[in-house]
């Protein structure tokens, strides 16, 4: 189900789109902006990396618009990791009596979870393996 | 000012704001699939009503649209909160009908995938619009630090809404209420078996304290 992109060519390139989103090009989106972008890449097969990670809000919201999208055979949602939240950019209860500042400098990847699996996460590292079919 | 005491103040202010009518809280049974949501919500509603939520199945999202048992009284040690448990199918950000076919035919397989993921789009609308409180069960037996577990957390927190965690399946020879607690340490933990009842007086006296 991968595309090949950006070839005119139908018999290959042979590959995985993977599409790095900066914060800069993120902060002026409106939540549903943001999110259509998202998962427009994922229907394409691609997988989608953002610099800045979603607020809850907006979380809530992806979570909402994947389950109406969901249809057999064609889309059965998404994988997403993200870093979990340092310490120090805890936007918890806890975090914030302790006077942290909500953030969403955190790195998000969302694939389609047909093509995209979690192998390991930890506080610095997500290691995915992404297959072609 | 100590950390704890903080933090006590915190959830104090959040409650008292919150809880300060008198009608009940629409409290909304939350976690990953199969996790024993509806396992907990029946057995809550038949010790305090009688009557049960629904039905209960080991095949993930046995529960595909949120039901809701109004007016429970809950009372512990003098406290007493009446609630309406809101009970709401598992949280995923995936659903493949193909898992289902190895336990029923493919067209109903189809029908339980697509009333599952209105099931969970509905359950999210509602985090965000329509409960006062949520109770965040977990399977004990499972690692319960993923990606859905933290951002759910992270919406509830978001939203200031009055969470307990609840680890259930106790009974179960992997289970370790500590992982849990470790995962989620800024919010209360209390471990239970909500299918064989084990532990009830303390989730009771848990709900009635925190959510009354």
């Amino acid at each position: 189900m991968p595309k090949a992109t950006n070839t005119d060519d139908p018999e290959g390139p042979d590959g995985v789109q993977i599409d790095l989103i900066s914060g800069e090009r993120m902060e002026n989106m409106a939540t549903m902006e943001k999110i259509r972008m998202i998962l427009d890449g994922v229907h394409d097969g691609n997988i989608v990396i953002l610099e800045e990670g979603l607020t809850p809000d907006e979380e809530s919201r992806l979570i909402e618009v994947t389950m109406s999208e969901i249809s057999p055979d064609e889309f059965n949602g998404i994988e997403i990791e993200t870093y979990p939240k340092s310490k120090t950019n805890d936007s918890s209860l806890l975090g914030r009596i302790m006077g942290g500042e909500e953030s969403t400098a955190k790195l998000t990847v969302i694939g389609p979870a047909n093509q995209i699996e979690t192998l390991h996460k930890d506080e610095t590292l997500i290691s995915a393996l992404v297959s072609r079919d | 000012m100590g950390l704890f005491t903080e933090l006590k103040d915190s959830i104090s202010r959040v409650t008292d704001r919150l809880f300060s009518e008198e009608e009940p809280k629409r409290i909304g049974i939350y976690g990953p699939p199969n996790a024993g949501k509806t396992t907990l919500a029946n057995r809550i509603a038949r010790d305090w009503t009688g009557d049960a939520v629904g039905a209960e199945s080991h095949i993930p999202h046995e529960t595909r649209r949120a039901r809701r048992k109004e007016g429970v009284e809950i009372e512990r040690n003098g406290k007493s909160v009446e609630i309406d448990i809101v009970d709401t199918p598992g949280v995923t950000t995936k659903v493949d009908y193909e898992e289902f076919t190895d336990e029923m035919e493919e067209d109903d397989a189809i029908r339980r995938s697509r009333e599952a993921t209105e099931g969970v789009a509905e359950a999210m609308h509602w985090l965000r619009e329509d409960v006062d409180g949520v109770i965040y069960v977990l399977d004990s037996a499972e690692d319960p630090i993923t990606q859905v577990n933290t951002m759910l957390i992270g919406i509830i927190e978001s939203r200031d809404l009055p969470v307990l965690i609840f680890a259930n399946k106790i009974d179960l020879d992997d289970a370790s209420v500590k992982r849990i607690e470790d995962a989620f340490p800024q919010h209360k933990t209390i471990p239970l078996s909500a299918k064989e009842g084990e532990n009830m007086d303390e989730v009771y006296e848990n709900i009635a304290e925190y959510f009354g």
